[in-house]
């Protein structure tokens, strides 16, 4: 990386050392970086900060005078074997697993609709508008409506099941108890398959199609194209989506919070960011929030940076 | 070319089976916004049996959602504005100059992007306290306050975006404006800045969106009634005693639509825009 300030505009590289206008770059991020520091850096160092002390209801208005209790926060949050630990471990688990499942079926949907969207029909621009309303619609409006579709006995979904598929003999709870888990995982991936759908839409866009005729000619079947051409041409795009759908995914808030309100969550349900949110606003215990904030930053920062060292070195070897 | 059948076959189960399941929740909440309420507190049917706009009168009336209304537009208006100017002057350095502390700038930028929400939430709460109690600024439970707050998600990916998109623009055409005489600010405003149009729509839709949807800084940082937002508003129509669930679907779709339809309008700028921005 070159430190030299050599404003390209101008033209002529080289000459180190100060230009006239060098200041300029800088004047133009300034106001930027002032907001970034005033809600980003100060707020973390906050955060960090306040995972260190005993933070409780008392101590919110003068929390200079709050006990220190070094790693103390930590150690609760990680000790599994009493309730809070264990409370922690379990949600950390569920958002494993409705992380992979949403991740997994969001992309493959999103990748068979691109697929079947990319040769031109008639229609064709009417299914793509439609497939991307669950995107465009407000968060909220869309888990509302799940949410009403989701009610025991006035619920579409029991309607369809018992009523008319007669799938299952007695109308099942889908806000309570373990199905809560599969009610989180539909409505999140009808949310999120859309943006894959779009995101893989337009890099399907940029394959040029006389590469699928010169394949078809060597009698590629579709699979086939799919797997040799598709797939690795949309590489630097699924390296983007699948992590942007990752930390989305993970870090989702909004699905369990509409859908089971702030109070009654069950426990199928409870996501990271919703169980650290709960255990911050019911106990107004700040201190072990932080904490276990901090603990969900680590652990999306560790993953994220396996993911990229695995991405690049994958595509130097290739 | 012709197509076997196999892809025939894969395309039309394909797009029914996507098609319902993206079709079915927004006919039940257009169908049931048509519901009186005595209906849709009995067992689901998928025709109303008697159709009325009674819901999209009441909707106004149970619950301050005009003010709600309003309350997101200020929200949301004033946080993208302020990310989309921002964004458009930091942007435009990281993409044309390479200077000390770059790196360092975008990285941050890049980074912040994926920090759970709720790490920044217990800070901030903390902060707008401590300053609300010291200098009586409303920070808690105001537009204000959400509107800084706001910023933590729009900011970092309205330059991120935006830089990817300056990037796409030829530098040849900054040099041409200098050439006539422009300085480097002549050069953004009257060459890059209309060139870059439909990234800058993409971004200020996309901050929009975000904002318009957002829960959970809503949910903590606006206990007033008349400074919440629609997030935070449309929870109100179910009560402790009556759940107005006609009325909710109403509600969720009088909020839905001006988005939507500014999202399906702009669709193509917000496409381009974004895997600019994201596919490089």
């Amino acid at each position: 990386m070159s430190a030299t300030t050599a404003p390209s505009p101008s033209g002529a590289p080289g000459r180190s050392g100060l230009r006239k206008g060098w200041w300029l770059p800088y004047a133009l991020l300034g106001p930027a970086v002032i907001f970034e520091i005033l809600v980003h850096i100060i707020p973390m160092v906050t955060g960090i900060w306040m995972s260190f002390i005993k933070l409780t209801r008392i101590y919110l208005r003068n929390w200079g005078q709050a006990p220190v209790v070094g790693l103390g926060n930590y150690k609760t949050s990680l000790d599994f074997s009493s309730s809070i630990g264990q409370g922690i471990l379990h949600s950390f688990l569920i958002t494993c697993g409705f992380t992979i499942i949403v991740l997994a079926l969001s992309w493959g949907f999103g990748m068979a609709a691109a697929v079947a969207l990319q040769r031109p029909f008639p229609g064709r621009g009417l299914f793509r508008t439609v497939f991307l309303i669950p995107y465009a619609l407000p968060i909220y409006a869309g888990i509302i409506t799940w949410k009403f579709m989701f009610q025991r006995s006035t619920g579409a979904i029991n309607h369809i099941l018992v009523d008319q598929l007669h799938l299952l003999g007695d109308k099942p709870f889908w806000l309570i108890g373990g199905n809560a888990f599969w009610a989180i995982v539909i409505v999140a991936i009808w949310r999120t398959w859309p943006f894959a759908f779009l995101m893989l839409m337009a890099g399907l866009q940029s394959i040029p199609s006389d590469v699928y005729e010169a394949s078809a000619v060597d009698g590629a079947k579709p699979f086939r194209q799919w797997r040799s051409i598709t797939l690795p041409m949309l590489r630097p795009v699924n390296t983007v989506l699948i992590l942007v759908m990752f930390l989305w995914t993970f870090n989702d808030f909004n699905t369990p919070f509409v859908l089971f309100g702030s109070t009654a969550q069950p426990p199928a349900g409870d996501l990271i960011s919703f169980h650290i949110y709960d255990a911050s606003f019911l106990t107004w215990n700040f201190g072990y929030g932080s904490a276990m904030s901090v603990l969900l930053l680590v652990f999306l920062l560790i993953v994220t940076s396996i993911y990229l060292l695995v991405i690049n070195r994958r595509s130097q070897r290739a | 070319m012709r197509e076997s059948a196999g892809i025939k076959v894969f395309r039309v189960v394909t797009i029914v089976v996507l098609t319902a399941f993206v079709i079915v929740p927004l006919y039940v909440m257009i169908t049931s916004s048509l519901k009186p309420l005595g209906e849709v507190r009995n067992a689901f049917s998928w025709f109303p049996q008697h159709l009325t706009l009674t819901p999209y009168v009441d909707i106004w009336s149970t619950v301050p959602l005009a003010q709600y209304f309003a309350n997101s537009v200020v929200v949301c208006v004033i946080a993208t504005a302020i990310s989309l100017v921002l964004a458009i002057f930091a942007s435009y350095a990281v993409s044309r100059w390479r200077f000390k502390g770059r790196t360092v700038f975008t990285t941050t930028v890049l980074s912040t992007q994926m920090f759970p929400g709720v790490l920044f939430l217990l800070p901030l709460f903390l902060i707008f306290t401590n300053i609300t109690t010291a200098t009586h600024i409303p920070l808690i439970g105001t537009r204000l306050g959400l509107i800084i707050t706001y910023l933590t998600f729009t900011l970092p990916f309205s330059i991120w975006m935006l830089a990817g998109y300056f990037d796409g623009i030829p530098r040849e055409l900054d040099e041409a404006a200098m050439v006539d005489g422009n300085g480097p600010m002549g050069a953004l405003w009257r060459v890059v800045l209309p060139a870059a149009r439909p990234g800058i729509v993409a971004v200020a839709i996309y901050g929009f969106m975000t904002a318009w949807g957002e829960v959970l800084f809503a949910s903590v940082l606006t206990t007033q009634q008349n400074q919440m937002t629609l997030a935070i508003g449309l929870q109100q129509y179910s009560t402790q005693t009556n759940v107005y669930w006609n009325q909710i679907m109403a509600a969720s779709l009088v909020v839905s639509v001006p988005i939507v339809v500014m999202f399906l309008l702009l669709q193509r700028s917000f496409v381009a825009g974004l895997t600019a921005g994201a596919v490089k």
